[in-house]
């Protein structure tokens, strides 16, 4: 900026030097902004789900340590098109899923899935499923815990969505997760049947939930995902396993 | 130091950037369904307007006048993208209700309102204290929006029930519309109107009046 030939700052060179130079800065900015705080990131992500599970589990007190806590469940894996345990399964191949049973709106699942064993002593008491699929606007991921009989129901929680702020976002209300805990997947059926209903549940109902006022689309995208991970090309065989193990 | 004071307490009432410019509306409605996120919120564009205020003014001899706009947008966007990435970090939980309202304020046009209009012709300092004026202004009317949703709406401040509700046995009938973006337009509405009916001088001039035309004038 010499006094003799005045700065033109719209010349063309200087609004290349400013565009280039400014992509630049900002770009390294950013990019190491998102490397340096990444680690913590993915620990924050991994705690919460892991906070979820225990939370599902009942296992969960404020203050407590995540990590520590997690240790103490088991992690198993799953062939869900056998319903046996295969712990050596590749938990990244999925297979597509039939439109006509892709109730949750997916389209393709893993074939071999890890789940969660909460073990009182040596006595398995809950088993943690990972269940997601479509609600309103999202895809909601969550993790429902059912009884050693593989029917009832002991909680029901998702770490991740995006429904509607102060609607669709109810479904992580504690009052209306309350009301999963206790029941039945099944019943007498070999369909699940366990549904949430628009309006109020009979207080008596073994498999209806209350309906959550203005967010219906995401209350029936909850049914759909509890029921397609229960149905016979989720979970269905592995927990069709669980019931006949207690019955007998 | 007293131009820097005016700079400041200007925006709070008498140039508030939401009620009296009417910008920024549409995050107004979105984050304010209950009052933590909203304090997230006016933290984050806070603090991006402050720093976007000040870099913008630290170039401006420099900016070329036919990208300037794009130059702004590219400095707010990256702080926008560092706020979002901190919050992720250090304010895990609360970040996951804000959803994408934090990216969106690269689109708020406070911030880039206030980077055209002011941080192009004035000091880094006094852009800075313009930025950080006009974000508390935004959040001053933020947090009387979310205060009175959440209140009405879920009965409770911050998480902490205050109202007893009916469904949890108690005397309050929670009001759903409350919670629904339309409530926030009433609310902020009220609030321009309280505001001018105290701060007359707010109130616009009608830009036209309707005149009696006798049918022989018009011709």
């Amino acid at each position: 900026m010499s006094e003799k030939k005045p700065f033109d700052r719209d010349s063309i060179s200087n609004t290349l030097i400013v565009a280039i130079g400014l992509s630049l800065v900002c770009s390294i900015i950013v990019s190491s902004a998102a490397i340096v705080l990444k680690p913590v990131q993915r620990k924050n992500e991994e705690l919460f789900r892991q906070q979820i599970i225990l939370d599902v589990a009942g296992l969960m007190q404020p203050g407590a340590d995540v990590g520590a806590l997690f240790e103490t469940i088991e992690t198993r894996v799953v062939d869900l098109d056998t319903g046996d345990y295969s712990d050596d399964g590749d938990t990244a191949l999925e297979v597509p899923i039939p439109p006509d049973l892709d109730i949750a709106s997916i389209g393709q699942r893993p074939r071999y899935v890890p789940i969660y064993l909460v073990r009182e002593g040596d006595a398995v008491t809950q088993v943690i499923l990972p269940v997601y699929g479509k609600g309103l606007w999202s895809t909601m991921l969550g993790y429902l815990s059912v009884a050693p009989n593989g029917d009832t129901i002991r909680g029901l929680r998702f770490y991740a969505h995006a429904e509607t702020p102060g609607l669709g976002d109810q479904i992580d209300k504690d009052t209306w997760r309350a009301q999963w805990a206790g029941k039945l997947i099944y019943g007498d059926s070999e369909e699940p049947q366990v549904r949430v209903v628009k309006g109020k549940a009979p207080a008596d109902s073994r498999h209806e939930i209350d309906g959550l006022a203005g967010a219906t689309l995401t209350a029936n995208g909850v049914t759909y995902l509890v029921r397609y991970w229960t149905g016979p090309h989720g979970f269905g065989p592995y927990l069709e396993g669980l019931r006949e193990e207690s019955q007998t | 130091m007293s131009e820097a004071r005016t700079v400041l307490i200007d925006p709070l009432v008498d140039n508030n950037p939401v009620t009296l410019q009417m910008l920024g509306i549409c995050s107004a409605l979105a984050v304010t369904t209950s009052l933590l996120p909203a304090l997230l919120m006016c933290v984050a564009l806070t603090s991006v307007a402050a720093l976007a205020g000040a870099a913008i003014s630290a170039l401006r001899h420099r900016i070329p006048n036919n990208i300037r706009i794009i130059v702004h947008m590219t400095i707010i966007a990256s702080l926008v993208i560092l706020v979002d990435q901190m919050l992720k970090a250090y304010a895990f939980e609360t970040s996951k209700q804000l959803s994408v309202f934090v990216g969106l304020i690269i689109t708020n046009c406070i911030v880039l309102g206030r980077a055209e209009a002011f941080a192009m012709k004035n000091g880094v300092v006094m852009s800075f204290v313009d930025g950080l004026g006009n974000g508390l202004g935004y959040s001053v009317i933020l947090i009387a929006v979310a205060t009175l949703r959440e209140l009405f709406g879920a009965g409770t401040l911050l998480g902490y029930p205050v109202f007893e509700l009916v469904t949890d046995g108690g005397w309050y009938y929670a009001n759903g519309l409350m919670l629904l973006p339309p409530s926030a337009f009433f609310i902020i509405g009220l609030l321009i109107w309280a505001i001018r009916t105290w701060r007359t001088q707010q109130v616009e001039k009608p830009e036209y009046q309707i005149h009696e035309v006798h049918r022989t004038e018009v011709y």
